[in-house]
């Protein structure tokens, strides 16, 4: 297809550049220095795209609720993201008297360094992926594991019951929607045959006509972006999911106790971990770095995934500012009484797909079992919701 | 065996003894982390990228989260009055000495047992899911039948008990 050079320099650009510099070094620290570079721009690209978040974010939530949001530092308010950035910066940092030091100092390090962990194993565009691994999904779902323990330690060495109980409500809510992240990626990879991340981008860019071979344009895939959608946006803790943060109950969770800088990682880290999860969630339901449709992919791959990217984050951005804070145990039967039994059932209509052959009929079957299994389990847990006044077991 | 195996070795080490030694129970938690955090890099260094990656998910993300769960919700973490060590601590020595033994029995044995092989296998995840599925699929059935079972008596033990009409 679009074979001509200057669609090839600018579709690599980035690897051209990294291998242009390493190309200076002596033969013998070139692959160390290539990788080094790598985690650089890692390092660099993705807290910038976290800037510019921000700025989306708070802009767009203004306009969701009538208001202008920041419009006074820069023209529109560009330069809002460095003025926060300098304020985190200059800040005292003040750690309770009574806090287990070496733990309230450690939570916050070991939350960045797991959620910059996970960006080693995302191709974010052909070729450009920095380790490539045969178990990058595993290393993936591994780090996002690990930083439920630093939302212990921060909300435990804080000596404040609104940080433990934040804790508690945190991981309580990151393990159960855990459970149902990982379900809906196992479908993707009982098709794709591999946990690398990169063959399974490599198993849906092929194009039927114009149309991608994307795995949410099939049933088992559409009903596990769904899943996989709500389960990431629990497990970053994002609105309407954000109940360890609840501001209006528990002031702000596990982290009340930080200030300054380490609060400013805390917010860094959910971000950076919100752009994660999309750039996965681009990789095993929308293709990752391939083009839509057959006719675009002279545009560079990178361009592709970083579109993703920015899509899904607007509707995080977008679900934040339309719906409601929920209720813990309402949370909880969610995770455990519908999406788990759903991702489950969507694996068996995973391995029917697999195993039904070419033809219509997979299609129908798949889809009258997922949109009767949905209907159904939809129906019967609304029927035992008793609406009405809420009776308190511990209050009066 | 080179310089990385012996600075993980030391980092296993140093957890494990952390973990036994330190008086606060959270802390010991976390030390047991360290530890598995060591075993997870040993299992890397051997070229084992399932067995170490899922060494982190399963018992970072779940067994040490299940651990410092459990503690927090029994009792405080404070600590105890009359110290952490237990009277005991003899009858608890002889047992871990016992344990010991088997287990260096095991795998000293094991070199013995096995046949020497020169070239290191290459395992892919590929050839762990076909022997897990396919040889080995038995004792994963009866694995997972085992977890169910804990499963459903969780659920029992934490269930409601409705109130009965007192006769």
């Amino acid at each position: 297809m679009a074979a001509s050079p200057l669609f090839t320099n600018l579709d690599q650009i980035f690897i051209l550049l990294r291998d242009w510099l390493v190309g200076f070094l002596p033969a013998a620290f070139r692959p160390a220095a290539g990788v080094a570079l790598g985690a650089i721009a890692i390092v660099g690209a993705f807290p910038g795209l976290f800037a510019v978040v921000v700025l989306l974010e708070r802009k767009g939530v203004g306009r969701i609720q009538n208001r202008y949001g920041p419009n006074r530092v820069g023209p529109f308010g560009l330069l809002q993201p460095i003025a926060d950035a300098i304020k985190a910066l200059i800040k005292e940092d003040i750690v309770p008297y009574r806090a287990d030091h070496v733990v309230h100092f450690l939570a916050p390090i070991v939350l960045l360094v797991t959620v910059f962990m996970a960006f080693a194993v995302l191709p974010v565009g052909r070729n450009m992926v920095l380790v490539d691994m045969d178990t990058g999904l595993l290393f993936f779902i591994a780090m996002g594991a690990v930083t439920e323990l630093s939302v212990f330690m921060a909300g435990w060495s804080s000596r404040n019951k609104f940080s433990i109980l934040g804790a508690m409500r945190g991981i309580a809510q990151m393990i159960s929607y855990e459970v149902v992240l990982v379900l809906s990626t196992v479908s993707v990879v009982m098709i794709a045959g591999s946990l690398s991340l990169t063959r399974i981008i490599a198993a849906q860019n092929s194009y039927s006509g114009v149309f991608p071979h994307w795995y949410i344009f099939t049933p088992w895939g559409a009903a596990g972006f769904l899943t996989f959608s709500i389960a990431g946006m629990a497990e970053t803790n994002r609105s309407p999911f954000d109940v360890p943060e609840g501001e209006s109950e528990i002031v702000a969770g596990y982290h009340t106790e930080y200030s300054g800088f380490k609060f400013a990682i805390f917010f860094i880290a959910e971000y950076l971990s919100m752009i994660s999860i999309s750039g996965l969630c681009a990789t095993l339901f929308l293709g990752g770095w391939s083009a839509p449709f057959s006719f675009l992919v002279f545009i560079p791959s990178w361009i592709w995934f970083f579109s993703k990217v920015i899509l899904s984050l607007c509707v995080f951005i977008w679900v934040r500012g339309t719906l409601p804070r929920l209720r813990q145990d309402q949370l909880m039967n969610f995770a455990w009484k519908f999406l788990l039994p759903f991702a489950l059932l969507n694996l068996l209509v995973t391995a029917l797909w697999r195993f039904m052959g070419e033809g219509w009929m997979r299609w129908v079957i798949c889809t009258a079992i997922l949109a009767a299994a949905y209907v159904i389990m939809g129906r019967v847990s609304m029927r035992n919701q008793h609406f009405g006044p809420r009776r308190y077991r511990y209050a009066e | 065996m080179n310089v990385v195996f012996y600075l993980l070795a030391a980092l296993t080490l140093a957890g494990g003894l952390a973990a036994v030694l330190l008086k606060n129970l959270i802390h010991c938690a976390l030390a047991t982390t360290v530890a598995f955090v060591g075993l997870a890099l040993l299992f890397l260094q051997l070229d084992a990228q399932f067995a170490g990656f899922a060494q982190i998910l399963v018992y970072i993300g779940a067994v040490a989260i299940l651990i410092v769960f459990a503690i927090l919700l029994t009792r405080g973490s404070d600590l105890p009055k009359d110290g952490v060590f237990s009277r005991t601590w003899f009858v608890g020595l002889v047992i871990v000495a016992g344990v010991f033994a088997v287990l260096a029995w095991a795998v000293l044995e094991s070199v013995r047992a096995v046949p020497q092989q020169t070239t290191v296998p290459a395992v892919t995840v590929h050839d762990i899911g076909n022997a897990l599925l396919g040889r080995y699929v038995l004792p994963l059935e009866v694995v997972a039948l085992l977890l169910t079972a804990a499963t459903i008596g969780a659920v029992i033990v934490a269930m409601h008990e409705k109130e009965r009409p007192k006769p």
